[in-house]
């Protein structure tokens, strides 16, 4: 007798989840996961998410703010996600392109200014925010994440930890050691994948052979989803669903959000090297604000006067976030010495002695 | 008291800090069924069950990464990598995560973790498992390294490691694990970071050394007293607090000094210490400072690894070298 080998075949790419089309009507028959009163909720996050962007971006340019990564383009897959979370029991874990989820959380947005001022009060994070600093160093929050799923079921809580991160970091080994634990103790994690289609100018096609990254989580034992990151509605409805499984004991989901990241990766890219101006104009047409939008104003709910005043109130709510960083006092050499340690070792205190009181050494940083 | 080997000692750390607080678990390779590779955790799991000492997938990065995440939801971790060789495969958790959490964060995230590995030649591991990293985890500030050499240190240090707030790199010479043994207080017992211990008290010449060196060192001070020399040796016990003052006292007490350590020679801890005395100390020096270390090859093949890690006949002819010098 012949034995055949059964290997296992390539997964095939799956339609992502999509309840709101572009012109901002809900598919046939779909009941609106979110009320308007929560639409509108995320809608303004989704509005600051984009003028903050706009205002630093501007800063940037004057040289007067540093390094950032814009989040043009993904306020939808952002807001739908965080609105599923419960500020109160629960912890977000960014990379550092989610700015309205982590207000939304608590995080005050005077610490994302002193961050990318470059202020080390900017990695301050207040007792009962439960929101970790921004993570650069890609993939390495994911572990972290696990960990604190992982810690919270073994103390019995109810909360959940909702890690983000984008396709470039799911090629990073701390991803895959990450599910696979996370699996194996059914810590109650949502990976919460945005992929933005570009890991600064590598496409999403050199990242991985396979066709969703969603469809990795079977093989830890854990079910993956694939769902359309400009729809506020879908996003919402697939998160709050992995978080309701992850309370009861359900474990990890890994949420993969289709989305798009507008313009460049930070500050110092220029996408026009790599990005083909005929795909982001059919981004543009998705654009997830727009989508809300139209949605509102079909309940009549939204109008053009209505976005007048929200942008007025929000371009104040900018220059008072830039307001409440400027009181904090500028950085000084001696912040260089503390928060190494709980207590100094005898050379961390040796050395802060001796470039202290040498001659120009404490001095007030730019 | 009671005697104890080196593993011996650091199991009753183990289960004695478990029992007094509830908060602390164990996770690592092998730590739960099978009591880990050499026994350190054996019995643990029989008695706190396997939510508190947990057998883990084979992945060095997420279990130190994880740790991060078990101490900011209130846990007390302690995790063992299996041989520091290892730790390489976690170094980005270890060092650029834990090491720096509560800087980056203003103290708003500190990680209270221990992270035992064993480490240390001549035993005849396979490859990666014997090499010396200390003084690569030196370099990252944020993290303490604790390196004991007795038994009753074992448990003194380890104690004291998992209630420090600090991330704790506590490693344990494999070598010693069964070789050393001494008087272990029963109950609670701790050591006190960044203070040295005398060994052996001498006038002509000073031999620092740590963990798995020091009975080669001993053993070097034995030699040298047949001949007439009488070594003082200290103990660094840890580099990370080091204890500064006690080594310029030790150096001035013979004005001469040899360090020893089983990493290669180039960047090594050692390295440090010579700097430190030279610094601190220089017109006590009779003699230029030495060095004996491994050279700087790579870890063999056990074939040739009584050559590679510094024997105690290395250390006494650096020694004749420096009181003829």
């Amino acid at each position: 007798m012949r034995i055949e080998a059964q290997f296992l075949p390539p997964t095939e790419a799956v339609e992502p989840i999509r309840l709101l089309d572009e012109s901002g009507r809900l598919a046939g028959g779909v009941e609106a996961p979110l009320d308007s009163a929560r639409v509108l909720e995320a809608l303004r996050y989704m509005m600051f998410g984009r003028a903050f962007d706009a205002r630093c971006w501007s800063l940037q340019r004057q040289g007067r703010l540093g390094t950032f990564a814009p989040i043009t383009g993904q306020e939808a897959s952002l807001m739908g996600s965080a609105l599923a979370v419960d500020p109160a029991r629960d912890w977000l874990v960014p990379q550092y392109r989610e700015l309205p989820a982590l207000l939304r959380h608590g995080y005050p947005v005077e610490r994302v200014v002193l961050y990318r001022q470059g202020h080390p009060e900017g990695g301050f994070v207040p007792p009962g925010v439960r929101v970790m600093q921004y993570q650069v160093s890609l993939a390495a929050q994911l572990p972290h994440a696990v960990g604190l799923a992982w810690g919270m079921k073994l103390k019995e809580e109810s909360g959940v930890a909702m890690v983000y991160f984008g396709d470039g970091a799911s090629s990073e080994g701390d991803f895959h050691e990450s599910c696979n634990l996370a699996g194996v103790v059914g810590a109650p994690v949502i990976f919460f994948l945005q992929n933005n289609g570009w890991a600064i100018s590598t496409p999403r096609a050199i990242q991985t052979a396979g066709s969703d990254i969603a469809a990795r989580a079977p093989a830890y034992g854990f079910p993956g989803v694939s769902v359309d990151g400009n729809d506020l509605m879908a996003v919402y409805l697939v998160t709050a669903g992995a978080v309701e499984r992850a309370r009861a004991g359900g474990g990890p989901t890994l949420i993969e959000a289709h989305t798009y990241r507008m313009g460049a990766h930070t500050t110092a890219d220029d996408p026009s090297r790599y990005v083909d101006p005929e795909v982001e104009r059919r981004w543009a047409e998705r654009d997830p604000i727009l989508r809300v939008q139209r949605y509102l104003a079909g309940l009549g709910q939204w109008s053009e006067g209505t976005e007048r005043e929200w942008n007025r109130e929000i371009e104040a709510e900018v220059d008072d976030a830039f307001a409440r960083a400027a009181r904090f006092s500028p950085p000084r050499a001696s912040d260089l010495y503390e928060h190494v340690f709980a207590e100094p070792t005898p050379s961390l205190e040796r050395q802060r002695r001796w470039h202290l009181q040498a001659p120009g050494g404490e001095q007030e940083g730019g | 008291m009671a005697e104890m080997t080196m593993v011996e000692a650091i199991r009753s750390a183990l289960r004695f800090e478990m029992e007094r607080d509830e908060r602390v678990i164990l996770l690592g390779e092998d730590v739960g069924q099978l009591g880990g590779v050499f026994r350190a955790t054996d019995g643990l799991r029989q008695f706190f069950g396997p939510a508190r000492v947990v057998d883990t997938p084979l992945a060095e990065s997420v279990i130190a990464g994880s740790a991060l995440g078990l101490a900011l939801a209130g846990l007390v971790p302690i995790i063992e990598i299996q041989f520091l060789g290892f730790a390489q495969n976690a170094y980005h958790q270890l060092c650029q995560q834990l090491a720096r959490s509560r800087y980056r964060t203003r103290g708003a995230h500190p990680a209270q973790i221990t992270v035992r590995a064993p480490f240390g030649g001549n035993v005849r591991t396979p490859e990666f498992h014997s090499d010396s990293m200390e003084s690569q985890f030196a370099q990252n500030t944020g993290l303490k390294i604790v390196m004991p050499a007795s038994a009753p240190d074992a448990k003194g240090l380890l104690l004291q490691s998992i209630r420090d707030p600090d991330p704790v790199l506590f490693l344990e010479p494999l070598r010693g694990y069964r070789m050393i043994s001494g008087e272990v207080p029963e109950g609670n017992y701790t050591v006190p970071f960044g203070k040295l211990r005398t060994v052996r008290e001498g006038d002509d010449i000073t031999l620092v050394a740590w963990s798995g060196s020091v009975p080669v060192v001993l053993d070097a001070a034995e030699q040298l007293s047949e001949r007439g020399i009488s070594a003082h040796v200290v103990d660094l016990r840890t580099l990370v607090p080091l204890d500064e003052a006690g080594l310029v006292d030790a150096l001035e007490r013979t004005g001469r000094c040899v360090v020893v350590h089983e990493a290669p020679a180039t960047a090594g801890f050692g390295a440090e210490v010579v700097a430190l005395l030279q610094e601190q100390a220089f017109y006590s020096l009779e003699a230029p400072l030495r060095r004996v270390a491994a050279p700087d090859s790579h870890y063999p093949l056990p074939g040739v690894e009584r050559d590679f890690v510094p024997g105690a006949h290395l250390v006494v002819r650096a020694v004749r070298e420096t009181l003829d010098a």
